[in-house]
């Protein structure tokens, strides 16, 4: 175990990477005409103008976009987190691609990357699924356009929306107007003033009063969702007493050739409103040797803005070359409930700078972290956590736990909890372990009959095991299996 | 004596831990049915000759051989020899946090049967062979669903050790200090658990300091470690001339 990240030079400039996912694209057949329909890398107003104008924006829309790139102009990349990457030039990325059409998709399954379909083997994804995911154009597939208008239908009845970021601006500008920037302002950080600059597409989900949303809400079931991913944003209100459960991700490799995502997630608890959002994260890590791979940029922020309110997040987090990531909760509502359960992977030489903050400001607020980071090959792995009990916070409490499990000796975990509290009422509570996956415990399971790499699976799940129950049932197996797909080689 | 009856035969096996050499030629043979009881002083290889036999990382076999029903054993990866039916009741046994006994048992046993060639099990009739054998014991039927001996006293870990071995069913049953912390009850729970398995068709090594374990589980052979050698081999009456006189006449006594 290293005390600092090691210092590697990863290429992410240099431009290997993304010719192999060329050659790659060629591979599977679908190089085609898309051209006309992007435009030139590089960031001014005019770009901002253009991507408003191509989603046919309202004036509102681009103007707030414009104001979020002015405050960009004048921050600076942060440089605190345990990251350490080559510079990133902004101006050689392309902010625009238009989302593919059908015919720009593989036909069918036997034009897809067969290492991708052999993963979706380990992680035991159903077989229609796979197409999906894959990027094979779903009505040549199955009829999953059906099955995605019959989901709305219910929806719609209880009132629920459910679509598109840009179909929101066009369909709901009053509810859009209202919420966006209220949990994370465009100039909150660096990333985020990126995001609301240039923010490609995500998505919507308003809660009426009262409604318990009666099925989880996943980003799978809104076609197109594949192609939203790099400046993707995302806003959640749950009113007065409702609750809604939203699934972001899937456990699949995603295919992905931007190599910087910035995304920003907001949601809004009104009074006794309830959200459960849950992520798993499995972009491109990047190879053996550490070339390549997602840079991830997110932030995340949930505000309880009503009395008993409650937020909690999942993450599970096992994908991206480097990770900057803190899902908070701004426990405003009185009695409001903050919660943030994460496993973080990181294998060969990915870097994760992870964890939450707690803002506690109502009265009897509470919150709860349990953080579990696993490093193995060079990876590092590092929590990131803040406690803040205002003044006003009477009789506030939290419960931190952050675990790290190290396998080999090359990788490492760092853990950096801030605390500040204001009120003297309140009550925190910091548990904090480092174990390394022990040869005993992989012997013990041997001498049962159970072969190492199964051995290593059940070690490394058992420690995740407080998180993974936060997980929806089948969303939970996946995470299981993809935490050894993950760890694959990790132990010889 | 057939060689289908011979469970295992150990050839003058050295083995070392490191640079240092433990095992300096140890013979033994053990028959179907019959238990063997290896005693002797702290450091004279009583454990060392578990982990070879187990395939433990860090314990080299440097010469010798172990047949296990006829084959050789000692080039099998240690799951392959568990699975096989080779089981080690742990002096320390491991926790393993976040993982249910039932879950472990349930790998376990669906790996064994798997290696016979059995069907895996489904979970309801693996509930109820876990908690049959449980009730052997006198555990709670918590402790199935209970992390692997996280938070177990001593002694629950060790009754958790004959209960694997119990749910497993192995052909060679290695204790290694199963008595050590164990108070008399405890013992007896334990060695009730042995008895319960102890049949024509299965062996037992079982490895301690003292006597008082073999005062209920009956040895057919007592075998005393000294110095990484067996240096005497008698029947179970050896056991209570060692209790007798302790191991220090050994050190004197030419190895016969």
């Amino acid at each position: 175990m290293s005390s600092t990240p090691e210092t590697r030079e990863s290429p992410a400039s240099r431009n290997p990477e993304i010719e192999k996912l060329a050659e790659r694209e060629y591979e599977w057949g679908f190089v085609t005409d898309i051209e006309q329909e992007k435009i030139p890398p590089g960031l001014d107003e005019s770009v901002i103008k253009l991507i408003s104008a191509k989603k046919n924006e309202p004036e509102w829309m681009l103007e707030w976009r414009l104001k979020a790139y002015a405050q960009w102009q004048k921050m600076t990349e942060p440089t605190w987190a345990l990251v350490n990457y080559p510079p990133i030039d902004y101006q050689d990325i392309v902010y625009y691609a238009a989302p593919k059409s059908d015919d720009d998709r593989p036909k069918s399954l036997d034009e897809v990357d067969p290492e991708l379909l052999e993963t979706y083997e380990k992680l035991g994804i159903p077989l229609q699924e796979r197409a999906a995911l894959a990027g094979v154009a779903v009505d040549a597939v199955f009829d999953s356009v059906s099955v995605a208008t019959t989901f709305k239908d219910k929806l719609a009845d209880l009132g629920i929306i459910f679509c598109s970021f840009s179909e929101a601006v066009q369909e709901h500008p009053e509810l859009v107007k209202k919420y966006l920037g209220t949990v994370v302002p465009r100039n909150d950080n660096f990333f985020a003033a990126l995001n609301s600059a240039v923010f490609s597409d995500g998505s919507f989900v308003y809660v009426p009063k009262g409604v318990r949303c009666p099925m989880e809400l996943s980003t799978y079931f809104r076609i197109n969702a594949a192609d939203t991913g790099q400046f993707e944003r995302t806003l959640i209100v749950a009113e007065e007493g409702s609750y809604v459960s939203y699934l972001e991700g899937c456990t699949a490799p995603m295919r992905d050739e931007n190599q910087l995502h910035a995304a920003v997630v907001e949601l809004v608890a009104l009074d006794d409103a309830e959200i459960k959002y849950s992520t798993v994260q499995n972009w491109y890590p990047g190879d053996k040797n550490g070339v390549g791979g997602i840079y991830n940029f997110v932030t995340k922020r949930g505000a309880c803005r009503g009395a008993n309110s409650k937020i909690s997040w999942t993450q599970v987090e096992t994908g991206s070359a480097i990770t900057w990531k803190y899902p908070s909760c701004v426990l405003q509502g009185d009695n409001s409930i903050g919660e943030f359960y994460s496993v973080a992977l990181t294998n060969n030489y990915q870097q994760a700078d992870t964890g939450t903050k707690m803002i506690h400001i109502g009265k009897n607020t509470r919150s709860t972290i349990i953080s579990k980071g696993i490093s193995a090959g060079h990876g590092q792995n590092t929590y990131r956590g803040a406690v803040k009990m205002l003044k006003g916070a009477e009789g506030a409490r939290n419960y931190s736990q952050c675990d790290s499990l190290l396998m080999g000796d090359q990788c490492g975990a760092h853990t950096f909890p801030y605390i500040d509290v204001k009120n003297p009422t309140a009550h925190l509570e910091h548990e904090a372990s480092t174990s390394k996956i022990g040869e005993d415990q992989i012997f013990y399971l041997n001498q049962r009959g159970i072969d190492t790499e199964n051995a290593v699976n059940m070690i490394v799940n058992g420690f995740c095991k407080e998180v993974f129950r936060e997980l929806p049932m089948e969303f939970a197996v996946e995470a299981q299996n993809l935490l050894s797909v993950s760890l694959e080689g990790a132990v010889g | 004596m057939t060689d289908n009856k011979r469970i295992i035969e150990i050839r003058d096996l050295h083995a070392s831990a490191g640079d240092k050499a433990i095992l300096k030629g140890i013979n033994l043979s053990v028959n179907a049915g019959e238990v063997h009881a290896i005693m002797g002083p702290n450091g004279s290889g009583k454990s060392t000759l578990a982990r070879a036999l187990t395939g433990r990382e860090g314990t080299d076999v440097t010469q010798g051989e172990v047949l296990y029903k006829g084959e050789d054993l000692l080039d099998l990866d240690p799951e392959i020899r568990a699975r096989a039916g080779i089981f080690l009741a742990f002096q320390y046994p491991v926790e393993i946090p976040g993982i249910s006994n039932s879950t472990l048992l349930r790998e376990g046993l669906n790996a064994v049967r798997h290696h016979r060639g059995e069907s895996e099990l489904d979970a309801i009739d693996f509930l109820q062979i876990a908690r049959s054998k449980a009730d052997v014991l006198e555990m709670d039927h918590e402790m199935l669903s209970r992390a692997v001996n996280d938070g177990f006293s001593g002694g629950e870990k060790k009754r958790n050790e004959i209960l694997q071995m119990l749910v497993l069913e192995p052909h060679l049953g290695i204790l290694d200090e199963t008595d050590s912390g164990l108070d008399i009850d405890a013992l007896k729970v334990v060695a009730k658990g042995v008895n319960e398995l102890r049949a024509p068709e299965r062996s037992f090594i079982v490895i301690t300091h003292y006597q008082r374990l073999l005062d209920y589980i009956i040895p057919d052979f007592v075998h005393v470690l000294a110095d990484g050698r067996i240096a005497r081999s008698g029947g179970k009456e050896l056991a209570l001339e060692l209790e007798e006189k302790g191991y220090g006449w050994l050190e004197e006594a030419p190895a016969r």
